[in-house]
């Protein structure tokens, strides 16, 4: 077995334990890079000095017992629209092509404090903003399990750089299922933890009612172990929530007798691929053969969830992304006229269509005439949505359904028809929109041998639940 | 019912994301929007009366904290990401005359 068979928390103990050194850890990670990167291009930047100096100091620090947590010396990817203090941010557009922070996000330093070495930062789709990670300024990614297919999006090259273990773990960040949906892609463990438990400083806004940052890893426990990590009340994020339940690993049992499990039956209907429903129902079934109590239910309003997300989304992006105005930081147009002319140039040109789609629409939903019809509509919605969650919570400690209604598609398939694309993140936004906990672990394998995403969704502040459930799964199918 | 974006809808939307797009881009961007809108007025089949507009899933109101510094001067070094700085300050093109 290779260094890079090692799961995050394997490798910590190996740490440890002195059998491997942060720098074996490293170099096994930048020589695999070497190996693979021009396949699948995970990455945008790899910051292979700077994670070798670190691994020195982390190792320095081990070896005092100055830090000994259960990430210690392991080597992590952050997606690009996380600031990292002196490291190149991108968000995967033109527009922050050489955008440096001077600080960075809470997330991250939670994950230093812990002893983690960043490797690099990973591709994305640009501003967060897609499904396939083919909207990036900086190339498209490749699945690891088939090249010839998507990883998925935005996180894909989160996603990606797991699965091809160019990476240990890493953190994505989900706004409509953006590190679960390329985590089902990819056949690794994503998830998105309920609104306001990982702090948004410094993760570069999409739309900040449903942005939560979380991890992507090799397995339940590693996913876990990360999240009770970056967990953390800040009060430089307002929405954050101080929570005294974040330990999560607490909740790596491997036990769900009497546990309520629902499955919606609208989760099932048309457009679901029969091979991700199968696979699906039979994960249910390894769950009831557990003790489970697993039934059918009707949750309603999913088809509604997509219009919904998609105008508070482009309304929140149109509003966040007005900062990159080409005078802070960033791309500025070479020739312009006057401000408002520098203004729009800057803009046209930094930013990539799909980007420049979501806030003309996003514009239009919140002008004058328009606001109450669209925007004020959809937010609505949202709490009838969260309403129609709040009943099933009322009956079931989980609900369980499919990531996406198929596997992974081709690339190059996508982008033509924006709602056919946006129509694949139906059983995963509105999670967002209800601030719910979803984890995603793979559960099979379609005929093309491309991996089927299992989601498992948990009332708000109840991870523990979905943990609990994803672990019985995980290591009943091991 | 059909969505239907005017040019001067376009212009106005333009106007307001500070966007310049080409006759192209306007033409794609009117017909993405159409769709899109089209798309969204699914939601109109719910009956909202009533309903309060949800902008936070949790009841957080403001958050109050005392203004202190916490940060150190880093001015050298967030000047370094402006396109233009002159004496320690963002330059900007001429705004009046």
């Amino acid at each position: 077995m290779g260094i890079l068979d090692f799961t995050a928390v394997e490798l910590a103990e190996k740490i440890k334990s002195k059998e491997v050194s942060v720098r074996e850890a490293v170099d096994a990670v930048l020589e695999q890079i070497d190996k693979t990167e021009e396949n699948y291009n995970c990455y945008v930047t790899v910051d292979r000095e700077g994670a070798i100096k670190k691994a020195e100091e982390v190792q320095k620090k081990i070896d005092a017992g100055e830090i000994d947590g259960p990430l210690a010396g392991v080597p992590v990817a952050i997606k690009d629209n996380m600031c990292t203090e002196g490291l190149l941010t991108t968000c995967s557009s033109k527009i922050l092509g050489n955008f440096i922070p001077t600080f960075s996000s809470e997330a991250v330093l939670n994950l230093e404090k812990a002893g983690a070495v960043i490797i690099g930062k990973t591709n994305m789709d640009e501003f967060a903003m897609g499904s396939t990670t083919e909207t990036s300024a900086y190339g498209v990614t490749r699945n690891p399990r088939n090249p010839e297919h998507v990883p998925g999006g935005s996180s894909g090259g989160s996603a990606a750089a797991v699965a091809a273990n160019e990476c240990f773990y890493a953190l994505g960040s989900d706004t409509g299922g953006s590190i679960r949906q390329p985590a089902g892609y990819c056949g690794v463990v994503g998830m998105k933890p309920t609104y306001s438990t990982v702090s948004r400083y410094g993760l570069i806004a999409y739309g900040s009612s449903l942005d939560q940052i979380g991890p992507l890893s090799k397995d339940v426990r590693d996913c876990a172990t990360i999240l009770e990590v970056i967990a953390s009340h800040d009060p430089k994020d307002s929405t954050s929530v101080k929570r005294d339940d974040t330990d999560f690993t607490s909740a790596l049992v491997e036990d769900v007798k009497g546990m309520k499990i629902g499955i919606p039956k609208d989760y099932l209907g048309e457009g679901l691929d029969p091979e991700v429903r199968d696979a699906v129902l039979k994960a249910a079934e390894v769950l009831k053969d557990k003790g489970a109590i697993i039934e059918e239910f009707d949750l309603g309003l999913v088809e509604y969830a997509i219009p919904a997300y998609y105008t508070i989304a482009a309304a929140e992006a149109s509003s966040n992304l007005e900062r990159f105005d080409g005078i802070k930081y960033g791309y500025r147009t070479e020739e312009f006229t006057d401000l408002h002319n520098m203004y729009k140039k800057t803009r046209s040109e930094g930013f990539g269509p799909e980007v420049k789609r979501r806030i003309m629409l996003g514009s239009f939903v919140l002008s004058s005439g328009y606001y109450d019809a669209y925007y004020l509509k959809a937010l609505r919605v949202k709490a009838l949505i969260k309403k129609a969650f709040d009943d099933a919570f009322a009956k079931y400690d989980v609900i369980l359904g499919p990531v996406a209604p198929t596997t992974a598609p081709k690339l190059g398939e996508s982008l033509s028809d924006p709602i056919k694309m946006y129509l694949g993140d139906i059983y995963t936004i509105s999670l967002n929109l209800a601030g719910l906990p979803g984890i995603c672990l793979p559960c099979g394998e379609d005929s093309n041998g491309l991996p089927i995403g299992l989601q498992l969704i948990g009332d708000c502040f109840k991870e523990k639940n979905i943990i609990r459930a994803a672990f019985t799964y995980e290591q009943s199918v091991k | 019912m059909a969505n239907v974006i005017s040019d001067e809808t376009i212009d106005y939307v333009g106007i307001l994301a500070k966007l310049e797009l080409s006759d192209e881009e306007k033409e794609n961007a009117k017909k993405d929007m159409e769709s899109m809108l089209d798309y969204i007025d699914k939601l109109n089949e719910l009956d909202t009366a009533g309903v309060e507009p949800m902008s936070h899933v949790f009841p957080v109101n403001n958050v109050f904290r005392e203004d202190v510094v916490t940060n150190d001067d880093d001015r050298e070094n967030i000047l370094k990401n402006a396109p233009e700085e002159q004496n320690g300050m963002f330059q900007v093109p001429k705004t009046f005359d």
